[in-house]
């Protein structure tokens, strides 16, 4: 039998993994366990009370089958009892098994807790160790009640063994991860602090790793270790007299220390101190130096952590932002570290170096690694590591470098793979924009990303092309006839098709000149790809289409045709089939000039964040969110006036009040051509209402009216903003407030009291803004307006009849309502709508209705713009199923 | 959270967040493959999900450590080559049936090096200290055992 080593006494267990090993096949395994599940059970529920030494041996065996991965639903109780055992290794096995296989909410977690308390208070290091080790490793909350004010006590009592102190730290540390709340800061802090004097570098490490915690969440309190720190690691790596012992590792003193010091120093800015910042300069120096000395030893162990060091000092520096010299320096070493032959230290170097690029200071020296860095795209062979020189290459750009990096990204593009592309797809695109000194370069850059890369390109890249090509105009005729000459290749990518068609569309005139672009061979290239494309395609094809007919009348008749053929004016789809209609009619009796105000090329868009960069800060987890989520209202309000736009209603309402030109509002242009008939006529005309007025209305809806009311005197305004509620009945949850963009806070302070949360039907609520002008601004802020209307009624019930789903659609369908499929995530729900006609007024109605097979229960949601309509719907319809 | 594990079978696991068994199986077999399905000439360290993935292969067995974004990767590895260090030392020359066979020992040894994933002892002489310890106060509960043992058997 093999390797029973050391101190081993439970033969049995090593038979039976013996016996595991030997099994053949998983059902022999599985068999195996059985029997002995079964044997352990009888043994567990035997009359015959068991010895310590069995019980050890059969919960350990437990153990071992539930890593082998199988359910374990017995023994806890024998665990627990082991805990009481006053032999060690009973005790321990006990405790490991609990740390296992305990979940937090066991009941046994009283006695668990009781068999600790009794071991935390035994004074027996071994025993105290034990029951350390179990809180940290189970750290539930129900532990952290318990133990949350003794483990601070164990770690400050002045008798504490060393091994015990190191656990405690590191006990409070779990805790505190855990259950901030519950761990008491305070009369302990300053002790625990002092703990980095210890004689002990264990001690000092373990309680390192517990200030660097508690110095993240609360700086203030533990300001003095900053000092301490910077003695402790400037005893360990300047004094070369000092024998550390066990704690030089591979020639290397104390590597963990000293990069938790580091870590420790980065929770912090460069000391105030002279003397001190002078000695912990001293201190970064010499390890910047010990990285040019040869090596004490060949192990890759002793570069490893000498590595470690180094690496930590340099996001120091980098943290403190403030040393140019010891930041180039720093850039210098990752410099050599770039050409090393380990890949490990290419990867970090590269890694580093990016944030190298940030600081002002260092910037300039990072870039002369370029070439380096794209030879290493090209050359090395690990995908992680080419990602980060993808990443550093992103870092280090700026205009003077950017159409090298770009080339190289977009070439490198062609063979990358395929998880990092759509990552390089952003970057590229953001590059392009940011340093585009003429926008040509950037036109061709993009078509060329869609060439290369076309199912990474997400919309946001081609919607921010589109919105570039408009607001430049002297970028429109290059663009015009470079996406001409991309959409000539025989396949090209559907992106490529959209932009065509929304460029074309918008700027084929300047290109028509030409006999090889002229309108009908500029149509006919569009409508070649037409067949091959999506729906959406087509519908913003379709658009195109219709924009030609204004640019050049003599393409009217062809046009014409295509929209009147049966593939159009009966397609399946409602949208195709509509824009096809609508078109072919307005073509047909709007007049030139009405055709060509409807027509009309598409304003300049507001200038603001790339919604690329959002997107990549989205991917990368840290940025803000795209603004306007799940519809929540916006409205944008200018001081002294302001425009709006409202988009249709239903669940809450959503405004978009937009400042200067009042072009499309959303912050994503979604489809842009749905603006084409929005009313923007009426929106600027609010807008412009208040540059000369104090008072009106700035906006309504069928649901609700927003009127202002302001006053003036000199930096200091204040707006009466009144929000009045058309229906009948309430709103409810409603709010209102002003956010405004990082730089306007800094221009307009805009003070908003609250209003009621429940707004009366016909009521009217007046909400207060104060406003002090700082300084002049440009930008708006935004008022943003929430609420529910209170037109919902819902009912659940038990089902009267067999839940089917043919018999209920057909019912639905008698009731007189059309069901809409694919509108409700779940396929089993019923999702309707309908119009209530009557002399009077028209009742929209939507209708939701949700069965519950298991509980046979069904949930009937009917929302009406007529309380007592939805009311009476709601009464009748559940009666019938 | 921190594992190690040979060709395709774990072989010793220890979380430091809590996390759902099913979640965790998720996991373990998602590293598995991608660390599996790495060449030998890769660097040690990979991106996944919001951690950093610090792993090194010894013979049949690979430690894998999963870190912070902001924590450092060599040390880790370091922290990697330390454990083994300790096995070898304990078992004398380590190998996989060691910590098949006595995978509570190697559950104790780590216990005893790392706590709530942090480091509690870089010194391999206090850790092993701690564990030889302990396994004298094993030998001197066990030993009237054992001669129990011999009775029952005789």
């Amino acid at each position: 039998m093999p390797a029973v080593s050391k101190g081993d006494g439970m033969r049995g267990l090593a038979v039976f993994i013996s016996d595991i090993r030997n099994c053949k096949s998983k059902e022999a395994e599985v068999k195996r366990i059985n029997k002995e599940l079964a044997n352990i059970r009888s043994k567990f529920k035997g009359d015959k009370a068991l010895d310590g030494y069995s019980k050890k041996k059969y919960v350990c065996k437990l153990l071992f089958i539930f890593l082998l991965g199988h359910d374990i639903d017995f023994g806890h109780m024998e665990a627990v009892n082991l805990l009481s055992s006053n032999k060690y290794t009973e005790k321990q096995i006990g405790y490991l098994f609990i740390s296992v296989l305990v979940n937090s909410n066991s009941d046994l977690i009283r006695l668990i807790n009781n068999a600790i308390k009794n071991d935390l208070a035994s004074r027996n290091p071994a025993f105290m160790n034990l029951a350390l080790h179990c809180i940290a490793n189970v750290g539930s909350r129900e532990m952290a009640e318990a133990f949350a004010a003794e483990v601070p006590r164990i770690l400050v009592a002045g008798d504490s063994m060393d091994g015990v102190k190191q656990s405690a730290a590191l006990c409070l540390l779990r805790l505190n991860r855990t259950s901030p709340d519950l761990v008491p800061m305070g009369e302990w802090t300053a002790r625990v602090v002092h703990l980095l004097n210890d004689q002990h570098l264990g001690v000092v490490t373990a309680a390192t790793s517990l200030i660097i915690t508690l110095a993240q969440k609360s700086p203030d309190d533990f300001k003095t270790s900053a000092s301490l720190a910077v003695t402790r690691l400037s005893r360990i790596v300047t004094s070369a007299s000092i024998d550390l012992q066990d704690y030089t590792y591979y020639f290397v003193a104390a590597p963990w220390l000293s990069v938790k010091l580091l870590r420790l120093l980065q929770c912090y800015p460069p000391p105030e101190d002279t003397a001190l910042r002078s000695r912990l300069t001293e201190c970064l120096e010499t390890i910047l130096n010990k990285a040019q000395e040869p090596p004490k030893s060949k192990k890759v162990q002793h570069s490893n952590a000498r590595n470690a060091v180094l690496l930590e000092a340099i996001a120091l520096i980098i943290h403190h932002d403030s040393e140019p010299t010891l930041l180039v320096r720093a850039c210098n070493q990752l410099g050599q570290f770039l050409q090393h032959r380990e890949t490990n230290l290419r990867y970090l170097a590269l890694e580093s170096m990016c944030s190298l690029a940030s600081s002002e200071f260092s910037h300039e020296a990072v870039k002369t690694h370029m070439e380096t860095v794209i030879g290493a795209l090209k050359t090395e062979r690990d995908v992680s590591v080419r990602q980060r020189a993808v990443d550093l290459l992103y870092a280090m750009c700026d205009r003077s470098n950017a159409r090298q990096i770009v080339a190289e990204m977009l070439g490198y593009l062609e063979t990358a793979d395929y998880s990092i592309r759509e990552e390089i797809v952003l970057k590229v695109a953001i590059l392009a924009e940011k340093y585009a000194v003429d926008y040509s370069w950037y036109v061709d850059t993009i078509l060329n990303l869609i060439r290369i890369a076309g199912d990474y390109v997400s919309e946001e890249v081609w919607y921010r092309v589109i919105q570039i090509v408009i607001n430049r105009d002297d970028v429109q005729g290059y663009a015009a006839k470079t996406v001409f000459e991309a959409l000539q290749a025989p396949a090209c990518h559907e992106s490529l098709v959209k932009v065509g068609g929304y460029i074309l569309g918008e700027f084929g005139n300047l290109i028509a000149g030409d006999p090889r672009s002229s309108p009908l061979v500029q149509f006919n290239l569009l409508h070649s790809k037409f067949h091959l494309c999506s729906v959406p395609t087509r519908a913003l094809l379709l658009s195109a289409y219709i924009k030609f007919i204004n640019l050049f009348p003599e393409v009217k008749a062809t046009i014409q045709d295509v929209l009147r053929s049966d593939s159009q004016l009966r397609n399946a789809d409602v949208e195709l089939q509509q824009r096809a209609v609508e078109y072919l009619r307005l073509s047909c009796i709007a007049s030139a000039d009405i055709l060509a105000t409807v027509l009309e090329e598409m304003p300049p868009f507001p200038e603001r964040e790339s919604s690329i960069l959002a997107k990549l800060k989205k991917k990368k987890g840290s940025g803000k969110l795209p603004e306007n989520v799940n519809g929540s209202a916006e409205l944008h309000a200018e001081e002294p006036a302001a425009a709006n736009k409202a988009s249709p209603p239903p669940p809450t309402e959503v405004l978009a009040l937009n400042p200067t030109p009042p072009a499309a509002a959303h912050s994503l242009l979604v489809d842009v051509f749905s603006d084409l008939s929005a009313p923007t006529a009426v929106a600027e005309d609010h807008l412009s209402r208040f540059i000369c007025k104090n008072n009106g209305v700035l906006y309504e809806s069928q649901l609700l009216q927003v009127g202002l009311k302001s006053e003036f005197r000199q930096n200091l305004g204040r707006i009466y903003v009144f929000y009045g509620n058309k229906t009948a009945s309430s709103f409810l949850s409603f709010s209102s407030w002003v956010s405004s963009s990082d730089v306007l806070k800094t221009q307009l302070n805009v003070h908003a009291k609250a209003v009621e949360p429940v707004i009366e039907g016909g009521a009217q609520v007046q909400q207060v803004l104060n406003i002090e002008c700082v300084t002049d601004f440009s930008d708006v802020p935004v008022l943003n307006v929430q609420f529910r209307p209170q037109q919902e009624v819902q009912k659940i019930f038990k089902a009267q009849h067999p839940m089917e789903t043919d018999a209920a659609k057909a019912k639905l369908l008698g009731f007189g309502v059309a069901l809409l499929e694919g509108v409700d995530p779940n396929p089993a729900n019923f999702v309707g709508a309908g119009i209530i006609h009557s002399k009077s007024a028209q009742v929209g109605c939507l209708l939701r209705l949700e069965p519950n097979t298991h509980a046979q229960m069904y949930r009937l949601t009917l929302r009406t713009s007529r309380d007592s309509v939805s009311q009476r719907l709601c009464q009748l319809l559940s009666e019938q199923f | 959270l921190k594992n190690a594990r040979s060709s395709g079978k774990l072989r010793l696991q220890k979380w430091y967040t809590a996390t759902a068994e099913r979640d965790k199986k998720k996991m373990v077999r998602e590293l598995m493959q991608i660390v599996l399905a790495r060449k030998p000439k890769m660097c040690s360290f990979l991106e996944w999900r919001d951690l950093k993935i610090v792993y090194k292969r010894y013979a049949s067995l690979y430690f894998c450590c999963a870190i912070e974004e902001q924590d450092n990767e060599l040390i880790t590895l370091e922290v990697i080559h330390r454990f083994v260090e300790l096995l070898d030392k304990y078992f004398g020359s380590v190998c996989e049936l060691d910590i098949i066979f006595n995978f509570e020992k190697a559950y104790f040894i780590l216990d005893e090096f790392l706590m709530g994933g942090e480091i509690q002892d870089t010194s391999k002489k206090s850790v092993l200290k701690a564990i030889e310890q302990a396994d004298l106060l094993q030998e001197e509960d066990e030993s009237p055992r054992s001669v129990l043992e011999e009775m029952g058997l005789a």
